[in-house]
Protein backbone atom coordinates (compact mmCIF):
# COMPACT_ATOMS: atom_id res chain seq x y z
CA UNK A 1 0.00 0.00 0.00
CA UNK A 2 0.84 3.59 -0.16
CA UNK A 3 1.41 5.55 2.83
CA UNK A 4 2.00 9.18 2.85
CA UNK A 5 3.89 10.88 5.54
CA UNK A 6 4.35 14.45 6.90
CA UNK A 7 7.17 16.32 8.39
CA UNK A 8 9.19 15.85 5.80
CA UNK A 9 6.04 14.99 3.49
CA UNK A 10 6.91 11.43 1.48
CA UNK A 11 5.82 8.89 0.43
CA UNK A 12 6.27 5.20 1.04
CA UNK A 13 5.80 1.62 0.09
CA UNK A 14 4.49 -0.78 2.79
CA UNK A 15 4.03 -4.67 1.56
CA UNK A 16 1.03 -6.52 2.77
CA UNK A 17 -2.64 -5.53 4.45
CA UNK A 18 -2.25 -4.83 8.29
CA UNK A 19 -4.41 -3.24 11.03
CA UNK A 20 -3.63 0.72 12.10
CA UNK A 21 -2.40 0.07 14.96
CA UNK A 22 -0.58 -2.40 13.28
CA UNK A 23 1.19 -0.41 10.57
CA UNK A 24 1.69 3.06 13.22
CA UNK A 25 3.39 0.05 15.47
CA UNK A 26 5.64 -0.87 12.07
CA UNK A 27 6.65 2.60 11.00
CA UNK A 28 7.31 3.26 14.71
CA UNK A 29 4.95 6.15 15.08
CA UNK A 30 2.87 7.01 18.12
CA UNK A 31 -1.01 6.10 18.04
CA UNK A 32 -1.22 9.52 20.60
CA UNK A 33 0.34 11.30 17.78
CA UNK A 34 -1.24 10.17 14.52
CA UNK A 35 -4.80 9.87 12.72
CA UNK A 36 -5.20 7.31 9.82
CA UNK A 37 -6.57 8.30 6.72
CA UNK A 38 -7.23 5.33 4.22
CA UNK A 39 -8.62 6.33 0.90
CA UNK A 40 -9.88 10.01 1.69
CA UNK A 41 -11.64 8.85 5.84
CA UNK A 42 -10.61 8.15 8.60
CA UNK A 43 -10.67 5.25 10.11
CA UNK A 44 -9.73 3.28 13.93
CA UNK A 45 -7.16 1.64 15.24
CA UNK A 46 -8.26 -1.77 14.49
CA UNK A 47 -9.50 -0.99 10.81
CA UNK A 48 -7.56 -3.52 8.09
CA UNK A 49 -5.47 -1.73 5.92
CA UNK A 50 -5.30 -3.88 2.46
CA UNK A 51 -2.75 -3.61 -0.40
CA UNK A 52 -4.40 -1.69 -2.59
CA UNK A 53 -5.41 1.10 -0.08
CA UNK A 54 -3.86 4.72 -0.19
CA UNK A 55 -3.25 5.34 3.42
CA UNK A 56 -2.08 9.27 4.84
CA UNK A 57 -0.56 9.29 8.26
CA UNK A 58 -1.54 12.45 9.49
CA UNK A 59 0.89 13.70 12.86
CA UNK A 60 -1.37 16.00 14.98
CA UNK A 61 0.82 17.48 17.27
CA UNK A 62 1.72 20.79 17.14
CA UNK A 63 4.62 22.96 18.97
CA UNK A 64 3.06 26.00 19.73
CA UNK B 1 -12.53 -14.82 10.10
CA UNK B 2 -12.68 -11.31 9.40
CA UNK B 3 -12.83 -9.33 12.70
CA UNK B 4 -16.42 -6.91 13.21
CA UNK B 5 -15.09 -3.70 12.90
CA UNK B 6 -15.60 -1.57 15.67
CA UNK B 7 -18.92 0.38 16.51
CA UNK B 8 -19.59 3.71 17.61
CA UNK B 9 -20.21 3.91 21.43
CA UNK B 10 -23.87 5.75 20.96
CA UNK B 11 -24.90 4.88 17.85
CA UNK B 12 -23.33 1.69 16.89
CA UNK B 13 -22.84 3.00 13.06
CA UNK B 14 -18.71 2.04 12.30
CA UNK B 15 -16.44 4.54 14.14
CA UNK B 16 -13.94 6.57 12.54
CA UNK B 17 -11.96 7.10 15.67
CA UNK B 18 -10.87 4.78 18.99
CA UNK B 19 -10.21 7.50 21.72
CA UNK B 20 -8.69 4.80 24.67
CA UNK B 21 -8.91 7.10 27.74
CA UNK B 22 -12.89 6.93 27.26
CA UNK B 23 -12.32 3.29 26.31
CA UNK B 24 -14.96 4.07 23.44
CA UNK B 25 -14.75 4.50 19.68
CA UNK B 26 -17.20 6.97 17.86
CA UNK B 27 -18.71 7.77 14.83
CA UNK B 28 -18.17 11.07 12.65
CA UNK B 29 -21.28 12.69 14.00
CA UNK B 30 -20.79 11.51 17.99
CA UNK B 31 -17.21 12.44 17.39
CA UNK B 32 -18.32 16.21 16.95
CA UNK B 33 -21.25 15.98 19.48
CA UNK B 34 -18.27 15.14 22.36
CA UNK B 35 -15.93 17.54 20.61
CA UNK B 36 -18.89 20.36 21.46
CA UNK B 37 -19.98 18.72 24.82
CA UNK B 38 -16.35 18.86 25.94
CA UNK B 39 -15.98 22.58 25.40
CA UNK B 40 -19.07 23.37 26.62
CA UNK B 41 -18.36 22.09 29.89
CA UNK B 42 -14.93 23.51 30.21
CA UNK B 43 -17.11 26.93 29.08
CA UNK B 44 -18.90 26.07 31.91
CA UNK B 45 -16.59 24.90 34.48
CA UNK B 46 -14.52 27.55 34.61
CA UNK B 47 -16.53 30.54 33.59
CA UNK B 48 -15.02 31.65 30.43
CA UNK B 49 -17.89 33.70 29.10
CA UNK B 50 -21.72 34.07 28.20
CA UNK B 51 -23.27 34.10 25.02
CA UNK B 52 -23.31 38.03 24.45
CA UNK B 53 -19.94 38.60 24.96
CA UNK B 54 -17.96 39.39 22.15
CA UNK B 55 -15.23 37.00 21.75
CA UNK B 56 -11.45 37.61 19.46
CA UNK B 57 -10.20 33.71 18.51
CA UNK B 58 -6.51 34.15 17.79
CA UNK B 59 -6.77 31.90 14.74
CA UNK B 60 -2.95 30.21 13.10
CA UNK B 61 -4.16 28.56 10.27
CA UNK B 62 -3.96 25.33 12.30
CA UNK B 63 -6.25 22.73 13.32
CA UNK B 64 -6.77 24.18 17.02
CA UNK B 65 -8.08 27.60 16.02
CA UNK B 66 -9.95 26.77 13.14
CA UNK B 67 -11.61 24.22 14.86
CA UNK B 68 -12.56 26.39 18.07
CA UNK B 69 -13.64 29.51 15.96
CA UNK B 70 -15.83 27.18 14.13
CA UNK B 71 -17.16 25.61 17.62
CA UNK B 72 -17.74 28.63 18.84
CA UNK B 73 -20.19 30.01 15.56
CA UNK B 74 -22.19 27.01 15.75
CA UNK B 75 -22.71 27.18 19.43
CA UNK B 76 -24.27 30.36 19.06
CA UNK B 77 -21.23 32.78 20.25
CA UNK B 78 -20.19 36.26 18.39
CA UNK B 79 -16.63 35.43 17.81
CA UNK B 80 -14.32 37.19 14.91
CA UNK B 81 -10.77 35.84 13.76
CA UNK B 82 -7.54 37.23 14.48
CA UNK B 83 -4.57 36.22 12.01
CA UNK B 84 -0.60 37.75 12.81
CA UNK B 85 1.20 37.38 9.89
CA UNK B 86 4.56 36.12 11.72
CA UNK B 87 6.93 36.12 8.68
CA UNK B 88 8.08 32.56 9.12
CA UNK B 89 8.55 32.04 5.00
CA UNK B 90 6.67 29.74 3.10
CA UNK B 91 5.18 27.96 6.64
CA UNK B 92 3.52 31.96 6.84
CA UNK B 93 2.55 32.10 3.50
CA UNK B 94 0.11 28.48 3.94
CA UNK B 95 -1.23 29.52 7.13
CA UNK B 96 -2.45 32.67 6.37
CA UNK B 97 -4.02 31.51 3.10
CA UNK B 98 -5.43 28.65 5.14
CA UNK B 99 -7.23 31.62 7.13
CA UNK B 100 -8.23 33.50 5.18
CA UNK B 101 -10.26 30.63 3.16
CA UNK B 102 -11.36 29.34 6.19
CA UNK B 103 -13.16 32.63 7.07
CA UNK B 104 -14.43 33.73 3.45
CA UNK B 105 -15.93 30.37 3.10
CA UNK B 106 -18.10 30.70 6.37
CA UNK B 107 -18.56 34.76 5.76
CA UNK B 108 -16.82 35.21 9.14
CA UNK B 109 -14.75 38.89 10.22
CA UNK B 110 -11.10 38.59 10.31
CA UNK B 111 -8.59 40.92 11.56
CA UNK B 112 -5.31 40.50 10.35
CA UNK B 113 -1.70 42.24 11.15
CA UNK B 114 1.42 41.49 9.71
CA UNK B 115 4.29 42.06 11.79
CA UNK B 116 6.85 43.22 8.53
CA UNK B 117 4.29 45.49 6.99
CA UNK B 118 2.79 46.90 10.39
CA UNK B 119 5.75 46.30 12.75
CA UNK B 120 8.93 46.49 10.73
CA UNK B 121 10.05 43.22 11.35
CA UNK B 122 9.03 39.24 11.47
CA UNK B 123 9.86 36.24 13.74
CA UNK B 124 13.00 35.38 12.31
CA UNK B 125 14.49 38.68 12.39
CA UNK B 126 13.46 39.49 15.78
CA UNK B 127 15.33 35.79 16.78
CA UNK B 128 18.25 36.93 15.68
CA UNK B 129 18.40 41.13 16.52
CA UNK B 130 17.10 40.08 20.15
CA UNK B 131 19.39 36.59 20.34
CA UNK B 132 16.09 35.71 22.12
CA UNK B 133 14.99 31.70 21.05
CA UNK B 134 12.63 32.06 18.09
CA UNK B 135 9.72 30.91 19.94
CA UNK B 136 10.39 33.37 22.14
CA UNK B 137 9.93 36.07 20.12
CA UNK B 138 7.33 34.79 18.42
CA UNK B 139 5.11 34.04 21.36
CA UNK B 140 5.79 37.54 22.71
CA UNK B 141 4.66 39.14 19.88
CA UNK B 142 1.82 37.03 19.93
CA UNK B 143 0.52 37.63 23.25
CA UNK B 144 0.73 41.43 22.95
CA UNK B 145 -0.54 42.20 19.75
CA UNK B 146 -3.83 39.34 20.93
CA UNK B 147 -3.71 41.66 23.96
CA UNK B 148 -3.88 45.28 22.15
CA UNK B 149 -6.28 44.00 19.57
CA UNK B 150 -8.91 42.87 21.83
CA UNK B 151 -8.43 45.97 24.15
CA UNK B 152 -8.51 48.35 21.09
CA UNK B 153 -11.65 46.33 19.32
CA UNK B 154 -13.54 46.31 22.89
CA UNK B 155 -13.61 42.60 23.09
CA UNK B 156 -15.16 40.49 26.15
CA UNK B 157 -12.29 38.03 25.79
CA UNK B 158 -9.47 36.30 24.06
CA UNK B 159 -9.90 33.06 22.86
CA UNK B 160 -7.00 30.58 22.05
CA UNK B 161 -6.90 26.92 20.85
CA UNK B 162 -5.08 25.40 23.15
CA UNK B 163 -5.62 22.19 23.93
CA UNK B 164 -5.05 19.77 26.69
CA UNK B 165 -1.70 18.63 25.15
CA UNK B 166 -0.45 22.02 25.12
CA UNK B 167 -1.77 22.58 28.71
CA UNK B 168 -0.21 19.06 29.95
CA UNK B 169 2.79 19.69 28.24
CA UNK B 170 3.31 23.31 29.73
CA UNK B 171 1.89 21.54 33.46
CA UNK B 172 4.74 18.73 33.10
CA UNK B 173 7.05 21.65 32.53
CA UNK B 174 6.18 23.47 35.22
CA UNK B 175 6.60 20.82 37.43
CA UNK B 176 9.45 19.44 36.34
CA UNK B 177 11.18 22.68 37.63
CA UNK B 178 8.95 23.09 40.30
CA UNK B 179 7.95 26.62 39.07
CA UNK B 180 5.51 28.08 41.43
CA UNK B 181 4.74 30.88 40.38
CA UNK B 182 3.95 29.72 36.62
CA UNK B 183 2.01 26.60 38.12
CA UNK B 184 0.04 29.44 40.09
CA UNK B 185 -1.07 31.25 36.73
CA UNK B 186 -1.71 27.68 34.63
CA UNK B 187 -5.35 28.20 34.61
CA UNK B 188 -7.81 28.24 31.09
CA UNK B 189 -9.28 31.37 31.99
CA UNK B 190 -7.45 34.58 33.57
CA UNK B 191 -9.58 37.18 34.16
CA UNK B 192 -9.00 40.86 32.69
CA UNK B 193 -6.62 42.78 34.84
CA UNK B 194 -4.70 46.04 34.49
CA UNK B 195 -4.73 46.39 30.64
CA UNK B 196 -5.04 42.91 30.09
CA UNK B 197 -8.22 41.05 28.27
CA UNK B 198 -9.69 38.15 29.45
CA UNK B 199 -7.83 35.14 27.94
CA UNK B 200 -9.83 31.82 27.52
CA UNK B 201 -9.11 27.95 26.83
CA UNK B 202 -12.14 26.44 25.58
CA UNK B 203 -10.65 22.88 24.19
CA UNK B 204 -8.61 22.08 27.70
CA UNK B 205 -10.65 18.95 27.80
CA UNK B 206 -10.00 18.09 24.32
CA UNK B 207 -6.45 16.30 23.10
CA UNK B 208 -4.94 16.80 19.97
CA UNK B 209 -5.55 13.61 18.07
CA UNK B 210 -9.45 14.62 18.94
CA UNK B 211 -9.18 18.17 17.25
CA UNK B 212 -6.91 16.98 14.06
CA UNK B 213 -10.05 14.28 13.97
CA UNK B 214 -12.99 16.77 14.45
CA UNK B 215 -11.40 18.67 11.22
CA UNK B 216 -11.25 16.17 9.43
CA UNK B 217 -14.74 14.97 9.51
CA UNK B 218 -16.27 18.57 9.43
CA UNK B 219 -13.96 18.97 6.32
CA UNK B 220 -11.76 21.82 8.08
CA UNK B 221 -8.79 22.43 5.61
CA UNK B 222 -5.59 23.50 8.03
CA UNK B 223 -2.05 24.11 7.95
CA UNK B 224 -0.75 20.46 9.20
CA UNK B 225 2.98 20.80 8.54
CA UNK B 226 4.85 21.88 11.59
CA UNK B 227 6.14 25.48 11.92
CA UNK B 228 9.67 24.68 10.69
CA UNK B 229 11.15 27.16 13.60
CA UNK B 230 9.41 25.27 16.50
CA UNK B 231 10.36 21.75 15.05
CA UNK B 232 12.92 20.25 18.21
CA UNK B 233 11.31 22.38 21.12
CA UNK B 234 11.37 21.50 24.56
CA UNK B 235 7.38 21.68 24.44
CA UNK B 236 7.18 19.07 21.77
CA UNK B 237 9.70 16.54 23.43
CA UNK B 238 7.41 16.56 26.76
CA UNK B 239 4.29 15.78 24.62
CA UNK B 240 6.03 12.70 23.06
CA UNK B 241 6.51 11.85 26.90
CA UNK B 242 3.17 12.22 28.18
CA UNK B 243 2.19 10.31 24.88
CA UNK B 244 4.13 7.50 25.79
CA UNK B 245 2.74 7.55 29.40
CA UNK B 246 -0.55 8.03 27.97
CA UNK B 247 0.04 4.59 25.80
CA UNK B 248 0.67 2.61 28.60
CA UNK B 249 -2.12 3.93 30.63
CA UNK B 250 -4.80 5.63 28.55
CA UNK B 251 -6.19 8.23 30.50
CA UNK B 252 -2.89 9.55 32.72
CA UNK B 253 -2.47 12.48 30.65
CA UNK B 254 -6.47 14.41 31.14
CA UNK B 255 -6.20 13.15 34.83
CA UNK B 256 -2.75 15.12 35.26
CA UNK B 257 -3.99 18.14 33.81
CA UNK B 258 -7.18 17.73 34.84
CA UNK B 259 -7.02 16.90 38.28
CA UNK B 260 -4.25 19.54 38.57
CA UNK B 261 -7.04 22.16 38.28
CA UNK B 262 -9.62 20.54 40.55
CA UNK B 263 -7.03 19.81 43.11
CA UNK B 264 -3.34 21.76 42.98
CA UNK B 265 -4.81 25.19 41.45
CA UNK B 266 -6.86 26.10 44.34
CA UNK B 267 -4.25 25.57 47.01
CA UNK B 268 -1.92 27.94 44.41
CA UNK B 269 -3.99 30.88 44.62
CA UNK B 270 -2.44 33.86 45.50
CA UNK B 271 0.99 32.28 45.17
CA UNK B 272 1.71 34.65 41.21
CA UNK B 273 4.16 37.16 41.96
CA UNK B 274 2.82 38.62 39.15
CA UNK B 275 -0.61 38.71 40.19
CA UNK B 276 0.24 40.37 42.82
CA UNK B 277 3.22 42.92 41.38
CA UNK B 278 2.65 46.55 40.83
CA UNK B 279 2.33 47.44 36.87
CA UNK B 280 3.08 50.41 35.40
CA UNK B 281 2.26 51.53 31.92
CA UNK B 282 5.00 51.71 29.52
CA UNK B 283 6.28 54.75 28.04
CA UNK B 284 6.10 54.58 24.39
CA UNK B 285 2.76 52.23 23.49
CA UNK B 286 1.03 52.55 27.26
CA UNK B 287 0.62 48.99 27.51
CA UNK B 288 0.73 47.19 31.07
CA UNK B 289 4.86 46.65 31.73
CA UNK B 290 7.02 46.15 35.43
CA UNK B 291 9.31 48.59 33.83
CA UNK B 292 9.37 51.88 31.69
CA UNK B 293 9.29 49.86 28.66
CA UNK B 294 7.85 46.74 27.97
CA UNK B 295 9.39 43.99 26.24
CA UNK B 296 7.25 44.10 23.21
CA UNK B 297 8.36 47.97 22.33
CA UNK B 298 11.90 46.65 23.15
CA UNK B 299 11.79 43.68 20.40
CA UNK B 300 10.28 46.09 18.14
CA UNK B 301 13.24 48.78 18.77
CA UNK B 302 15.81 46.05 18.24
CA UNK B 303 14.52 43.87 15.57
CA UNK B 304 12.51 46.86 13.71
CA UNK B 305 16.24 48.55 12.80
CA UNK B 306 17.81 45.08 12.45
CA UNK B 307 18.40 44.08 8.40
CA UNK B 308 15.92 41.60 7.35
CA UNK B 309 17.21 37.72 8.32
CA UNK B 310 15.34 34.88 6.69
CA UNK B 311 14.30 32.14 7.82
CA UNK B 312 16.88 29.56 6.68
CA UNK B 313 19.45 31.67 8.51
CA UNK B 314 17.32 30.82 11.42
CA UNK B 315 16.90 27.45 11.12
CA UNK B 316 20.81 26.90 10.19
CA UNK B 317 21.52 28.42 13.35
CA UNK B 318 19.22 25.65 15.24
CA UNK B 319 20.74 23.13 13.54
CA UNK B 320 24.34 23.61 14.82
CA UNK B 321 23.34 24.13 18.10
CA UNK B 322 21.34 20.57 18.11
Amino acid sequence: MKVLLRNPKREVEVAGGRSVNRLLDDLELSREAHLIIRNGTLVPGDARLDETDVIEVRPVISGG
Amino acid sequence: MTAQPSRCRSCKAPAVIDLPRHNANFCAEHLIQLCHRQMAKAIDDYDMFRPTDRLLVAVSGGKDSLAVWEMLIEAGYQADGLYIGLGIGEYSEDSGGYVRRFADERDLHLVTIDLREDYGYDVPTAAIATKRVPCSACGLSKRRLFDKAAMDGGYDAVVTGHNLDDEAAVLFGNTLRWEVDYLARQFPVLEARDGFPKKCKPLVRLTEREMAAYCLVRGIDYVVEECPIAAGNRHLGYKEALNAIEKQSPGSKSAFYLNFLSQMSPLLEGQSAAAQGEVDECKRCGAPTTGDVCAFCRLVEKSGTHVAVPVEMVLKTRRRRH
